[in-house]
């Protein structure tokens, strides 16, 4: 197999403007190593081959009519290879959402994110593996069988956008769209050693993303640098009038040329450093932050007291927006059926044999915090904890600017280690839960290996719409470090 | 707190969901577990905390009332698992 030397997003967008290299000839690699890698990785559920090449000759058409008239507005992901997490609907090809509840199920409409994408003139070559309906820390929760990490094999690649995660740290794809919901673009680009951004809550649009925790749910995205985020970030942010609880507010140019971080000011909450962490994970995180500060950010240790209340808020406020959210599977729209005499023993016996043990557990833990005499008891209560864990984050940016802390508690835990124990694999979601019940963004990027070569990520959060922060932030760190380089040996 | 098997079948009932009779104890004891330790949020006093739904402190906008195209019927109806002269089929839902 002759492969094209790997590139990264930007340094592919400046060979497809100068003519160095084509579209097609990046799709083609792009699906070549897709057909190569997946028999170990299992990163996608769907993949579009002839969509893509379609894409790729119109994308070439654009360059050339681009090259012709340069004055005409191009967008960076023009023909560039990319991948969407299997929760995005992409009209007519098949969105599953890691769910036998919708095998089958050919979206009659186009997410707006996606579409973003495509009008910018992306390349979309499959659909990538996903924990059941998102819920999960490992891809484990796939009905189709779980994804495995590029790092090492035998290991997971986080989740629940753990398929988008293994396949741009595989180089499957330059970069992929993923949703996180309590931090599952955050922890599998930890795993993977891959740079992962999630957005403030309301700044994508979810129209077409299939729902999870409607309060909670963000579209993200995963590439090899903080850098090649930055375009796609631009193509999917901003209102959108078919979402109406996405922001308003205009999506800022983001100038990467921020020459230190003099004037930075981090904080470092001692809630994020708890005791059972991997040592090598605080040593990592704590030594990115030294370079953060030698780079002229002045750092400072802060308390945001209501952290350890976030796991258990998250894990009542989200099974109780799922239950209702997956209402909808009743097998009459769409998706398949278990035929029975009688509408009410379709809806049972198709809900009960075709969604998994994950999704079952969390409608039912949702569908009783909501139930009557317990309302106020636990889904009540969890929202009034809400309020105070984000008045921690309104508290912290009075007076600093990022908070700097670890994405999860360990690197990549292998397949079947946590078994059939739900609170161990809760307890994975420990740093990246407060951000979704705060709707603030965060960004994870690599910081370091373990002693098994495992990659480890860190994690910044910014108030609400301060993506460019993040991601100027990250870039700085990536243009000291050669973390974010480095690529698993896959053969 | 302890689930009982009775409430776990309650529940499911609500949630339309048939479950194998190891689904129900398994379910009980582990949303036990859930609970207790969800239970550490009874202790934190919320007495003049207002709970948040959203994160969001913007009015829902409205948009004009206006008729735009939707997807074609046949597009919507072939996901569908059953189908009769444009619509959804279903089994009886009386006698």
């Amino acid at each position: 197999m002759t492969l094209l030397p790997e590139l990264t997003l930007l340094e592919a967008a400046a060979m497809l403007r100068d003519g160095e290299v084509s579209s097609l000839e990046l799709t083609r690699d792009s699906l070549a190593r897709i057909e190569h890698y997946e028999p170990k990785l299992h990163a996608f559920l769907a993949r579009t081959p002839d969509l893509a090449l379609d894409q790729a000759h119109a994308a070439d058409r654009r360059l050339q009519a681009w090259r012709e008239e340069p004055s005409t507005p191009l967008p960076l992901i023009a023909g560039i290879p990319l991948a969407l997490k299997d929760v995005l609907c992409l009209q007519d090809v098949p969105t599953t959402c890691g769910s036998r509840i919708l095998a089958g199920f050919r979206p009659p409409y186009t997410a707006t994110s996606v579409s973003r994408l495509i009008e910018a003139g992306a390349v979309i070559l499959g659909k990538t593996n996903t924990d059941e309906f998102a819920m999960g820390s490992s891809t484990e929760n796939s009905a189709y069988g779980p994804t495995h990490n590029p790092w090492d094999l035998e290991r997971v690649p986080g989740g629940s956008s753990g398929g988008s995660a293994a396949a741009v740290a595989a180089g499957m794809c330059y970069a992929a769209l993923g949703t996180d919901t309590g931090g599952s673009v955050r922890q599998p680009a930890a795993f993977c050693g891959v740079t992962g951004l999630k957005t403030s809550y309301g700044r994508v649009s979810r129209y077409g993303l299939i729902a999870y925790g409607s309060s909670l749910d963000t579209v993200g995205a995963l590439a090899r640098s903080a850098s090649d985020l930055v375009p796609l970030f631009s193509a999917i942010a901003g209102h959108d009038e078919l979402d109406s609880t996405s922001l308003p507010d205009p999506v800022p140019q983001i100038d990467l040329d921020m020459p230190d971080l003099q004037g930075l000011r981090i904080g470092v909450p001692d809630e994020y450093f708890i005791d059972g962490m991997q040592p090598e994970v605080e040593a990592a995180v704590r030594g990115a932050v030294q370079v953060m500060s030698e780079m002229g950010a002045s750092v400072t240790s802060i308390s945001m007291p209501h952290t350890d209340l976030a796991l258990p808020v998250y894990y009542l406020i989200a099974p109780a927006e799922a239950s209702a959210n997956l209402a909808r599977y009743d097998a009459v729209r769409y998706g398949p059926r278990v035929e029975t005499d009688d509408l009410w023993d379709q809806y049972l016996k198709t809900r009960g044999d075709l969604f998994g043990p994950e999704v079952k557990r969390r409608i039912m833990l949702g569908t009783y915090a909501l139930s009557a005499g317990y309302y106020d008891a636990y889904y009540e209560q969890a929202q009034k904890v809400r309020t105070l864990i984000k008045s921690d984050f309104d508290q912290a940016f009075e007076d600093i600017d990022l908070i700097a802390c670890p994405v999860a508690p360990s690197t990549a835990f292998r397949i079947g280690e946590h078994g059939d124990d739900p609170l161990a694999m809760y307890l994975e979601d420990v740093f990246t839960l407060p951000a979704n019940l705060a709707g603030v963004p965060g960004i994870s990027f690599p910081v370091g290996f373990d002693a098994l070569g495992l990659p480890i990520g860190m994690q910044l959060q910014a108030r609400p719409l301060g993506e460019d922060l993040l991601l100027q932030s990250a870039h700085a760190y990536q243009q000291v470090t050669d973390w974010h380089l480095r690529r698993p040996a896959l053969g | 707190m302890a689930i009982s098997l009775e409430e776990v079948r309650h529940i499911a009932i609500l949630a339309r969901l048939e479950l194998t009779p190891e689904e129900q104890e398994r379910y009980a004891q582990q949303l036990s577990a859930v609970l207790d330790y969800a239970a550490r949020l009874t202790e934190v006093d919320t007495d003049h905390i207002p709970p948040t739904a959203s994160v969001l402190l913007l009015q829902a906008p409205l948009r004009k009332d206006v008729v735009r195209p939707s997807p074609p019927r046949a597009r919507i109806l072939s996901n569908a698992p059953a189908t009769e002269r444009g619509m959804f089929r279903v089994p009886p839902v009386l006698e």
